[in-house]
Formats: structure tokens, C-alpha cells, sequence
């Protein structure tokens, strides 16, 4: 392994962070607006419409765009890639601060969030959101403990808590070096479950919507749902990386990682590839393309949704020159990312429909400023953890 | 991220013996209706719209009085859905029958819960918060159980539960109960097929309601729409519709016959009883990090990266 990750140790604060500052704000009183007026008095949920904003963004989405931790993961742990792996470190922190906002946002849209524990006692294994939390909770888990290693390298043999403190010095650099010598053993088994358990919960969130045939637009209802997530949350595994590397590199000013990116990008191209051909050839079988003419705020909401988030990217990543450039392949990472977020958001709100009561939603600014909140602590943490935790790569000159 | 030969043998053995030990597969899916609950026959021919039962309905689950109870004048102005106040309610249609003088005649739909015979909310719920009783066929909620994630109301093809969108802490998911508590009793009905003054509201076993719905078809040439509502809906609900003009005037959605519980259930059981795929993929992906472990102890040349 020629890479060193190392702590940035940049200046924090800068006017970016303070925009985030603001958008956390404005997250946090809505957040306590929740909790003192309930979930209708910040948002524009119904009984024909329960799940909004919060579930299609905060969950489905988040879930989606933590891809990059497992499949990174998969390619330079378990495939044995190891040119790849500088972008484990950050992608593994982007996966597990994603998930713990999937859980926070969880927290905010359920009714009883006090009783978020309950699925561990009563057991359904009829329901695909049985399945799907326990898969999260326990990946949620692997993630922290797979990130361990990160702090272990920091911190061992070097904890040095100031005054009254100190006389845990010690045992946390035991601690720290016990965790070390343990987890060295065993972690081949956290990487894989993270792995299993990803692919477990990934596809089955495409499970989620099966149960209501009559609800979802056709354009996107078929049994192949949770195929469809599966392998769009490969695809977007990647991409969602080069998305972050470049904005990382560049508002950090650090070394390009191009000799890494293109490669990896070359087997987007699969990945997207396999996921296009699925969606293409599940219309066409279904016939359902005889929708999308119809010019409706649903069927344009699914052409934009594959032109621009499948088809294009998909073709300008086959050419090897958009993938050496770092603008290009910056816009088609940006374009997978989007597409897989309009997905999302198009099977939870858009395709829903309830067809007997009165459904218009749109998302209340009160569902709006949760979501940014959470967006916005997400990005300011990962600032800090990066700032001093060795996550991203060693610029060179510094490295050499 | 060593991982040794032996570590490495130790678990596929395990992992291997664990798929091993899975039995035959999930097998297709049955349904898990009880043989024979309890339902309601609803007629629309005889519903005169004199709201009794929402009133009945309130007493009886200590429910807020209904809106403007003895006014029969401009409730019907707007399309009502049962909600967290209301298990129940009467909307009227105009669905373009005359009487002989010309003038549009109404007909009065109440809607509730119809106690799916293989309930999808029941299927969804993540916690088993909601319940078919075995017994009376009654679709019933446990809110000890209940996380509030309203996935039930996600799932329902009949969008009945309603959630307490306004409590912040203990919010409940409100849904016609089927009386359950007075059914368990002898003799017992539930509050609005008691107190119906027109007989629009039948209770009794769901098989004699089927056989009476039918009698009435035939015996009536003419005056209903042949087709018993709820009979094969969604695999079939516990409360049953008859009227004379179509169901889909009446908001009562066309839906298909199969089960909305099945597709989803048939794919999960199939890939995650006992685990058989996650431990097969476990045991693949070992299988390829020891490969490729081994691979990286040797000295090789180093992954190409994109060639030109």
C-alpha cells in the first residue's frame, strides 16, 4: 500500500461552514417544532399521503448514495484491488455519517420515535420494513466498527487527555491498542457482512412499494423493484464517489485522484449499463412505454429521470476521454447521482398516487428545513472528522 | 484484512453447514385468511344516509361526536374520509339515476375499514402492531407494538388509517376496529350494523353474507349491479358491498384480485428464509477475498489501471 491517509489540518471555519451553521439552524427549530406540535404541524403529510419528503429523501436517498461505502469496500477489500483503496477511508465515512442520518431522519418522521426500538422485539417477518431495519441497524453498527481503525491510527499510543483526564491515558492506549490488535483478525468478517448486508437492504427498500400496486404509477411498479434498486445503488456507488473526491479536492486543495477515478469508472460503465438494460428491457416487456407520451408531471418526472440520470451519463462515460477529464466525468458522476436521486424520489412521492382521497403534496418548509438540516450537519461533520482524522489521501509533496 | 487459510475454512464450514441445513424452500405463498370471520353486508339500495352509524360509531369507540350530527343538509356538500376522529363516514353521490319526476337520485356509500381476509397493512407492519383475529376476521391494532412509521396507511388499497398528525409523542394510527370487543361477546355486534334503522348494514359470517349478497342479486333482476363487492377484492374483505350503481361511483376503487400482500411476501420469503441467500453470499465473497488474499501474498505486477 504506497497511500497515506492523513488528518487535513486546515483551517475549519470558513464561510462555508457558517452557511451550513445557518442551514442547521433553521433544521434544528423545525426539528423542535416537530416535537412540540407534532408531524402535521411541520409538515404537509396527510392520511392519503404519509410518506413525503422525509421518507423519500432523508431515508431512500440516503440509503442510495451511502453505496459508495460497500462497494468500494467490496472492490478493494474483498476483489483485492488495492490501487483503490484511498477512497475507501472516505467513502466508508460518507456510508456511515449516511446512515446515521438515515436514522435521524427516521427518528424525526416516525410517529413514536421513542419506540424506534421496538422492531428488535416485535418481529414481522412478513413486512419488507421489518427486514429493512434490522439490516440497517446492524450495517449501521458494522460501519462504526469497520471506521474504528481510522480513529485506532490517530490516537494510539498518543492519547493525552489534559488535567483531570489524564489518568485515563492508559487505558484508552490499551483500549486502543487491544481494538487494533482484535480487529486486525477479525475485520475480513465486518467488511464482507457490510457487504451482504447492503445488497440485503438496498433491494429490498425496492421492495418497500410492492405492496401497494394500486398506488404506484406503472412506469415504475414492477416486481423487478428491488432488482432495480440493487443495481442502481451499485452504479451509484462509484459515481458518488468521483462526485465527492472532486468537491473534497477542490474545496480542500488537495491532489487530483484521476489515476484512480477513471479506472474506477470503467466498471460504472457495467454497472449503469446492466441498470439501463434492466429498466429498458422491464418497460418494454411491460409495455409501459405507452405511458410515456401521455405529457403528464409523472411521466416527465420518469424521461428526465432516464435520459438524464441513466442514458446520457451512460454514454458519455463509455468514452475514455471523458473519463480523463476531471470536468467530464465530474458532470457525469453529478448526472448518475442525481439521476439515482430522482429515482428515489420518484418511486416515494412522485409515483404515488392513492387514487380515492384529495393528493396534492408538496413538502412543507418545515420538511424542507429538517431535510437541509440534516443535509448540512452531515457535511459538517464529515468536515470535522476529516480535518482531523487521517480519512482523505495524503497530498504528495507532503506524502513523499 | 488478513484473512488465513485456516479462519477462512473454519467459517465456509460453518456457513456451508448452515445452508445446507435449510430445509425445502419457502414454497409458495398461502394465504393466512381465517376460515370463517365475521363480516357486514352492506346494501346501498337501503342506505337513506341518516348517518346513525357514525353516530353509533363515536359512542361506541368514545370517538369525538361526528360533524353536525342531526344537520343532513350540507355535510353531504363535501367528499369525506374516515380520519383520526371518524372510523366511519357517509358520503352521497350522484351518479346520474333519475326518479320519475326527473330529479337526481342520490345514493349514500359509508366507508370503513373493510378487514382485508389477507390484510396488507397487517403484512406491512413492521412491528406486527396490526392483526387479523383468527377469530372474528377483524383487523385490529396494537398500539403498545406500534413505532408510528404508517406504513400501514402506505400499504392499505383502501387508504383507512388515519393518523394523529397533531400529537408529537404518542401519536396513534385510528382505524375502524370491527367492534372487536363486542364481537368476541355473544350476541354481540358491532356499533353501527346495530343501530342501522334500515337493515343497510347486515353482520353474520361472511360465508352466509356471501350467500345472501347473491340471493339478493337474483332475486332483485335489474336492481343491482351484478357483482358482489369485496368478495374477490384484493383476495377477498370481510365486509361486503352491493349496489345498484357501479362501485367506482361510489369510491369504492377497482382492484385486483390478488392479495396486495403477496408479490412482496412471495420475494421475501423466497430470497431470506433462514438466511439461505445472505449466507450464500457471505460465503461467495469469502471465498473471493481468500482468493484474492492469496493472489496479493505473491509478488505481481500491479493492477493496470484504464489502459489507453
Amino acid at each position: 500500500m504506497d497511500h497515506k491517509s492523513a488528518p487535513l489540518k486546515k483551517k475549519f471555519f470558513t464561510p462555508g461552514v457558517y452557511v451550513m451553521l445557518a442551514f442547521m439552524a433553521a433544521g434544528a427549530i423545525a426539528i423542535v417544532a416537530r416535537f412540540i406540535g407534532g408531524i402535521g404541524y411541520v409538515s404537509n403529510l396527510t392520511n392519503a399521503r404519509p410518506w413525503g419528503l422525509w421518507v423519500g429523501v432523508d431515508v431512500a436517498t440516503g440509503v442510495a448514495l451511502a453505496a459508495g461505502g460497500f462497494t468500494t469496500a467490496a472492490l478493494a477489500h474483498i476483489w483485492g484491488r488495492h490501487h483503490y483503496e484511498p477512497i475507501t477511508r472516505p467513502a466508508l465515512l460518507t456510508a456511515m455519517l449516511g446512515y446515521t442520518f438515515v436514522v435521524l431522519g427516521l427518528l424525526v418522521d416516525i410517529g413514536r420515535s421513542w419506540a424506534i426500538w421496538k422492531p428488535m422485539v416485535y418481529w414481522n417477518f412478513n413486512s419488507v420494513l421489518f427486514e429493512v431495519a434490522m439490516c440497517v441497524m446492524i450495517y449501521l453498527n458494522v460501519l462504526y466498527i469497520e471506521f474504528i481503525p481510522v480513529v485506532v491510527e490517530q490516537f494510539k499510543g498518543r492519547v493525552n487527555l489534559p488535567g483531570s483526564f489524564a489518568f485515563l491515558n492508559r487505558f484508552l492506549n490499551r483500549l486502543l491498542a487491544l481494538a487494533d490488535r482484535v480487529l486486525g483478525k477479525v475485520m475480513w468478517v465486518f467488511v464482507i457482512l457490510g457487504v451482504v448486508l447492503s445488497c440485503m437492504h438496498q433491494s429490498s427498500l425496492g421492495s418497500l412499494m410492492l405492496v401497494a400496486p394500486t398506488k404506484i404509477h406503472p412506469l415504475w411498479y414492477s416486481p423487478l423493484l428491488p432488482l432495480f434498486f440493487l443495481t442502481s445503488a451499485m452504479a451509484v456507488g462509484y459515481p458518488m464517489v468521483v462526485f465527492e473526491t472532486t468537491l473534497a479536492t477542490t474545496s480542500f486543495q488537495l491532489d487530483s485522484e484521476m489515476e484512480i477515478l477513471t479506472p474506477l469508472t470503467r466498471i460504472t460503465v457495467f454497472l449503469l449499463g446492466s441498470y439501463m438494460v434492466l429498466k429498458l428491457g422491464d418497460m418494454a416487456f411491460r409495455g409501459t412505454y405507452v405511458y410515456l407520451l401521455e405529457g403528464t408531471f409523472q411521466t416527465n418526472s420518469f424521461i428526465i429521470e432516464m435520459l438524464f440520470g441513466v442514458i446520457i451519463p451512460f454514454a458519455m462515460l463509455v468514452s475514455l476521454r471523458v473519463r480523463q477529464s476531471r470536468k467530464a466525468l465530474f458532470t457525469a458522476a453529478s448526472l448518475i447521482v442525481g439521476g439515482v436521486v430522482l429515482n428515489r424520489i420518484n418511486v416515494f412521492i412522485v409515483a404515488y398516487s392513492p387514487p380515492l382521497a384529495e393528493n396534492r403534496y408538496f413538502p412543507a418548509p418545515g420538511e424542507i428545513f429538517v431535510t437541509l438540516g440534516l443535509i448540512a450537519t452531515l457535511m459538517f461533520l464529515y468536515r470535522f472528522l476529516v480535518t482531523w482524522l487521517p480519512v482523505l489521501q495524503k497530498t504528495r509533496e507532503v506524502a513523499s | 484484512m488478513e484473512l488465513s487459510r485456516r479462519t477462512f475454512f473454519k467459517f465456509m464450514g460453518a456457513t456451508g453447514a448452515a445452508v445446507t441445513t435449510k430445509t425445502s424452500s419457502a414454497g409458495a405463498w398461502t394465504s393466512k385468511a381465517p376460515p370463517d370471520p365475521y363480516g357486514c353486508l352492506v346494501d346501498l339500495t337501503r342506505c337513506i344516509g341518516c348517518r346513525k352509524c357514525e353516530e353509533a360509531c363515536s359512542e361506541v369507540n368514545q370517538l369525538p361526536a361526528p360533524e353536525s350530527p342531526h344537520c343532513q343538509c350540507t355535510i353531504f356538500d363535501k367528499k369525506r374520509r374516515p380520519d383520526e376522529s371518524a372510523y366511519t363516514v357517509v358520503n352521497r353521490y350522484f351518479t346520474g339515476k333519475v326518479d320519475k319526476f326527473d330529479q337526481p337520485l342520490p345514493t349514500f356509500a359509508k366507508v370503513q375499514c373493510m378487514h382485508c381476509q389477507d390484510p396488507a397493512c397487517a403484512s406491512a407492519c413492521i412491528v406486527g402492531a396490526l392483526t387479523k383475529d383468527e377469530v372474528t376476521g377483524a383487523v385490529v391494532y396494537d398500539v403498545t407494538k406500534c413505532i408510528g412509521c404508517r406504513y400501514c396507511m402506505v400499504a392499505c388499497p383502501f387508504e383507512i388509517p388515519a393518523y394523529e398528525y397533531f400529537d408529537p409523542i404518542t401519536p396513534r394510527v385510528m382505524k375502524c376496529t370491527f367492534c372487536n370487543e363486542r364481537l368476541s361477546k355473544e350476541g354481540g355486534l358491532p356499533g353501527c350494523a346495530a343501530i342501522c334503522p334500515t337493515e343497510a348494514i347486515t353482520f353474520g359470517k361472511r360465508k352466509t353474507l356471501l350467500k345472501l349478497a347473491k340471493k339478493r342479486l337474483r332475486e332483485n333482476p335489474g336492481t343491482y349491479i351484478d357483482h358482489v363487492y369485496g368478495e374477490k377484492e384484493v383476495g377477498g374483505t370481510s365486509w361486503l358491498y352491493i349496489s345498484s350503481v357501479p362501485f367506482e361511483a361510489v369510491n369504492l376503487p377497482v382492484l385486483p384480485d390478488r392479495p396486495s400482500p403477496k408479490l412482496a411476501e412471495t420475494i421475501q420469503h423466497s430470497l431470506f428464509s433462514y438466511l439461505w441467500s445472505p449466507i450464500a453470499l457471505f460465503a461467495v465473497l469469502g471465498a473471493f477475498m481468500y482468493r484474492s488474499g492469496k493472489k496479493q501474498s505473491r509478488p505481481e505486477k500491479r493492477e493496470v489501471p484504464d489502459g489507453p
